[in-house]
């Protein structure tokens, strides 16, 4: 039961084969199990679950159920989840309750769902390995020895070893896509906008975006119709209305038009995982889609822009973090600025500091043109370059990782090489557009991830492409075997 | 372009991060690194191009001038390190 989706789940509810609190009570047993060895979750929230199981059996009883209600899912600990502890893995907000739920959160449960709990991450969303976490990596569920990708690594570990049905993410430079793609998992990132960050802790203000780790695309779209809309608490949501995302996958398909850039199968990327992505393609032509080479003029260009704005975005988000309102607080200072300066020094890891310095630099006095200035309309470049490919083609389709999951600790004293993992996906946060990664073959044992990349408000373009992907093969029902 | 210690050191006081002598070394090295990769940006042609003010290219959306927010301080200070009848408590800035 642990390795269902949530839409078979959700049909076990509807006729009562399995109650909620029994489902619970699985993934619960799943959690303490199987939790020490992977540490993919940070607080489990086992009463607090039973509880909302009992009233999502309430609601199954009485006819007023969603079809989430009774799904036992887990939150990434960057959202904020009212009277649990929410940490962003940092030890900055080790001892931080939040006082109210993110809109997402709060959308979520009154669908019904049951929150089990709060998954590890890289500190503050700051990685790409889930090795910055104040709490200790995560381990990947295919091969312990391994990473999951981050910075939803908790998230996309718990779904893959079946500790949890779904769960939410977030994604500011590939950080849903990445470790989907590491895990065997569908991660979507909509549309910049679409899902509020009412409540989910800030790192680059104009890149992040909530979005799930799941095991199909039926799934994610099932969530998705409930987290996505319009937040007058978040000045960047958009007002446009959301489909049913579920609905949408049930229609016919059309045959689409695939562009592939062409530059991302260039020198970095893995033979082995350039051959299961051109078998995935493969799949698609099958489908009817006609595939054509694209060329993505300024895609080289999105690591170093991405590594002045986001630095430059957090430096500011991360400056919030003072000793005084709230999180950790330095003890016996000689004086305000000391308290500020020691306060953060405690209270931040390594990768942090490094990025809240990096943003500091380029924002500093007579740099700002060079770096700022110059990413920003570096930026615009890149944004323009998938406009215009979208004139011609209806998704923007290649790898999401350049390797399969690597080892722990492997990358972890090297910031660029670490940095360069995310190299595919961070276009797309660049630009604002939705993205999948679905999963598309396995190399010496390790998922292999296909990007899907979508114009503006496209998630049901994007999710019907993945769904009809998956009617056609089964890399996404495959299971890690020690988590079977 | 390197980052120095001494640059590290400035930066710090900047962003309110004290940092420890062991890390102001490692610092300056990796964010030399990091400096040089984002360098490469020097290069690109952008004569003419518009930085970009929002992914979706949309005006920053305005709401009425009204209070729409109940008082939460309590709840709010809860989280807070030292307080004393609703007020955050910090170490002594005026002699």
């Amino acid at each position: 039961m642990h390795t269902d989706t949530l839409t078979a789940l959700s049909e076990a509810l509807a006729a009562k084969k399995v109650s909620a609190v029994e489902l619970t009570e699985t993934f619960l047993d799943r959690i303490a199990r199987c939790n020490s060895e992977l540490n993919a979750f940070v607080t489990v929230a086992a009463d607090s679950a039973l509880d909302d199981a009992k009233r999502a059996d309430e609601r199954i009883a009485n006819g007023s159920a969603t079809p989430l209600t009774g799904i036992p899912i887990a939150h990434k600990d960057i959202f904020c989840t009212e009277g649990l502890k929410t940490s962003c893995s940092s030890r900055m907000l080790d001892n931080f309750i939040a006082p109210y739920d993110a809109t997402a959160v709060a959308k979520l449960r009154d669908a019904g769902v049951v929150l089990l709990g709060k998954t590890n991450m890289d500190e503050f969303a700051m990685g790409s390995s889930n090795e910055t976490s104040y709490y200790g990596p995560v381990r990947n569920p295919w091969d312990t020895t391994k990473v999951p990708g981050g910075s939803s690594g908790g998230s996309a570990a718990a779904v893959a070893a079946g500790l949890c049905c779904a769960a939410t993410g977030t994604d500011t430079g590939g950080s849903i896509r990445q470790p989907a793609a590491l895990t065997g998992l569908t991660g979507i990132k909509p549309t910049y906008g679409r899902v509020s960050r009412y409540g989910m802790i800030a790192f680059a203000s104009s890149l992040d975006q909530a979005g799930t780790l799941t095991r199909c695309a039926a799934d994610a779209a099932a969530m998705l119709t409930v987290m996505a809309g319009f937040d007058p608490r978040d000045s960047t949501s958009l007002a446009d209305p959301v489909p049913n995302y579920s609905a949408c996958l049930e229609t016919p398909w059309n045959a689409i038009r695939i562009g592939v850039p062409e530059n991302f199968f260039d020198d970095g990327l893995d033979a082995d995982v350039a051959a299961a992505v051109r078998d995935g393609l493969a799949v698609f032509e099958k489908l009817g889609a006609t595939i054509k080479s694209i060329r993505l003029e300024h895609i080289g260009l999105s690591v170093p822009v991405y590594y002045v704005v986001a630095p430059a975005e957090a430096s500011s988000n991360l400056s919030r973090y003072d000793g005084v309102r709230f999180g950790h607080r330095a003890e016996n200072v000689d004086d305000l600025l000391d308290l500020y300066k020691r306060s953060r020094g405690e209270g931040f890891g390594a990768e942090v500091k490094r990025r809240i310095l990096t943003g500091t630099y380029v924002l500093s006095t007579g740099y700002y043109d060079a770096y700022y200035l110059q990413a920003q309309k570096a930026r615009q470049l890149i944004a323009n370059d998938f406009k215009e490919a979208f004139t011609d083609v209806d998704l923007v389709v290649g790898p999401t990782t350049p390797t399969p999951a690597f080892g722990i600790g492997q990358k972890v004293d090297d910031p660029i090489q670490m940095y360069l993992n995310d190299i595919y996906t961070i276009g797309a946060n660049l630009a604002g557009l939705p993205a999948m990664s679905i999963p598309c073959g396995l190399v010496d044992g390790l998922p292999v991830g296909l990007q899907l990349v979508a114009p503006h408000l496209s998630e049901e373009r994007l999710l019907k492409a993945a769904h009809y992907f998956q009617l056609e093969t089964d890399w996404h029902r495959q299971v890690p075997s020690d988590f079977a | 372009m390197s980052v120095t210690p001494e640059d590290v050191s400035k930066l710090c006081t900047l962003a309110r991060l004290e940092i420890g002598p062991e890390e102001s070394a490692d610092l300056a090295t990796k964010l030399s690194e990091i400096v040089r990769m984002v360098g490469e940006l020097q290069a690109q042609q952008t004569d003419g191009v518009v930085p970009m003010a929002h992914p979706l290219d949309q005006p920053q959306r305005l709401r009425a001038d009204a209070i729409t927010e109940s008082d939460a301080r309590d709840r709010y200070q809860e989280n807070a390190p030292q307080v004393e009848r609703g007020l955050y408590l910090v170490p002594k800035v005026i002699e």
